[in-house]
């Protein structure tokens, strides 16, 4: 037996999704082994490590994206506040309202910047113009884009830059109003400006919703969250305050990772 | 500890603790010069130890520059923050033990020109031997990142403290007793501050290492205190 790995425990009030010894198989290989952690409500959490350590298998638990990988086995326990995820029975497309997504590379349908952000709404039966209008504006100006895009909403999604995109995913997943927003990467194919400036969102974001980040880029994990999970080889080593780890990390691991040591 | 992936960086680091303890040694000189010279009444060091002083602030000049560039390319974190950080303040004591020398170095001249002193100044002495050898421990614990040795340099600060109460008390005697020799005694007095500044300064590079080593900065918690376990 492996000793417990440093971590964070939160007042029941403050606890978004509590994960509980959780593994994931892959045909029989494990991707991620017995993992504890809370991911704290209306904060950001970030979970950095290597490419395989299981961090993005982590976070396509939360909306059990993992499902549609064939051979996955998933056993352990995921509460999002008092729901058993991982339940059976679990109406998937109702948990996914709840806890959003958006990928590394920004994916717009091919339709236009409205329609991408009234899209869900729709889907939830949202039939009135006046009302879709208001949802959109809002969920437009909460990822800081209404701006840039108020004159041109008629026009083709595809037509925004790269940086622009990626907010317009952000304000499709948040325009549902989940609870908790799960980012992949969400910055890695973008400018360093535009970087900055989805970061900036996700830091606004976090007073309403809880995030989830997970990124290769060290700094960027710094800058933006709140807490910090660093896994490695499937396993969680260590889960601190964001200022914490990076400045004294208590397991050696993270300390190689942290400072460019890992090999 | 292991080696970064970048062997620049390592190579970077490597020439910032090399720097770091060029000057420690140019300081140790500085100190031991001085020392020798009130030992012996003889101001023949105080020159040099001046002229070396240009030398020290060179030297805090570059390794300030050298941990800007590393903050600004490299991002350092964890242990490597806390060497970066570690050293910025460092060098700041290191320069003012420098200054302190030059201080006393140019004390010395003025004291030489005077009469002797009829007594020999154990006090003095005894802070002159501390805050030597709490500099040279000070030194040795940074490059080793010696957490015992740098707590023990902390701690030592107080006898220095003491020594210079013990030392004024008895040197205002003397000045009462001895009107005629009170310009050699107030010199004396200036150069015994100066020395217990730089305890003080020695003391500080310790806590400095105590935060590099563990993370944890200890320093207005009264470490060292008479109260402190």
């Amino acid at each position: 037996m492996r000793n417990e790995p440093p971590t964070l425990h939160f007042e029941p009030a403050d606890r978004c999704l509590t994960v509980d010894r959780l593994s994931v198989r892959y045909q029989g290989k494990a991707a991620l082994r017995d993992v504890s952690l809370t991911v704290p409500r209306h904060r950001v959490t970030a979970f950095i490590g290597p490419s395989g350590c299981g961090k993005s298998t982590l976070l396509r638990s939360f909306n059990r994206m993992n499902d549609l990988i064939r051979g996955v086995e998933v056993t352990g326990r995921i509460q999002l506040f008092e729901d058993d995820i991982l339940a059976p029975e679990l109406d998937v497309t109702a948990l996914r309202r709840r806890v959003g997504m958006v990928f590394q590379q920004p994916n717009p349908f091919p339709m236009s910047v409205f329609d991408n952000v009234a899209y869900g709404l729709r889907l939830q039966g949202l039939r009135e113009q006046r009302a879709l209008e208001g949802e959109v504006e809002w969920a437009l100006r909460s990822a800081a884009l209404w701006d840039e895009v108020k004159d041109r909403l008629d026009a083709s999604a595809l037509t925004l830059s790269g940086g622009q995109q990626q907010r317009l995913v952000i304000a499709r997943a948040i325009a549902v109003r989940p609870e908790v927003l799960l980012l992949d990467e969400p910055a890695s194919a973008l400018d360093p400006i535009s970087t900055l400036k989805i970061e900036e969102l996700i830091g606004k974001l976090a007073e309403q919703y809880s995030i989830v980040v997970v990124t290769h880029n060290m700094q960027q994990a710094a800058r933006v969250s709140h807490y910090t999970a660093f896994l490695y080889l499937g396993e969680l080593v260590e889960f601190s305050g964001t200022d914490d780890l990076f400045t004294r990390p208590q397991a050696r691991q993270t300390e190689d990772y942290i400072t460019g040591r890992y090999g | 500890m292991r080696e970064h992936v970048s062997g620049q960086y390592d190579a970077e680091l490597d020439e910032l603790r090399a720097m770091v303890t060029e000057m420690g040694g140019l300081v140790e000189r500085q100190l031991s010069a001085v020392c020798e010279g009130l030992a012996t009444w003889n101001a023949d060091p105080a020159e040099p130890v001046i002229a070396l002083d240009k030398a020290v602030n060179r030297l805090e000049v570059r390794i300030d520059d050298a941990c800007t560039h590393i903050i600004a390319k490299r991002q350092p974190t964890a242990s490597d923050l806390r060497l970066v950080m570690s050293i910025v303040k460092a060098i700041t004591d290191l320069e003012r033990i420098g200054d302190e020398t030059t201080r006393i170095a140019k004390m010395l001249e003025t004291l030489c020109a005077l009469p002797p002193l009829r007594d020999p100044l154990p006090e003095l002495t005894e802070m002159m031997t501390r805050v030597q050898s709490m500099l040279a421990d000070a030194l040795n614990a940074f490059v080793r990142v010696d957490e015992a040795r740098a707590l023990d340099v902390i701690t030592r600060d107080r006898s220095v403290d003491r020594a210079y109460q013990a030392l004024v008390e008895r040197l205002l005697g003397e000045m009462e007793a001895h009107p005629a020799q009170l310009r050699s005694y107030h010199n004396v007095i200036w150069c015994a501050r100066s020395f217990e500044r730089i305890g003080d300064h020695a003391k500080n590079v310790g806590e400095y290492i105590i935060y590099l080593a563990r993370g944890q900065d200890v320093r207005h918690q009264g470490l060292g205190a008479p109260s402190d376990r």
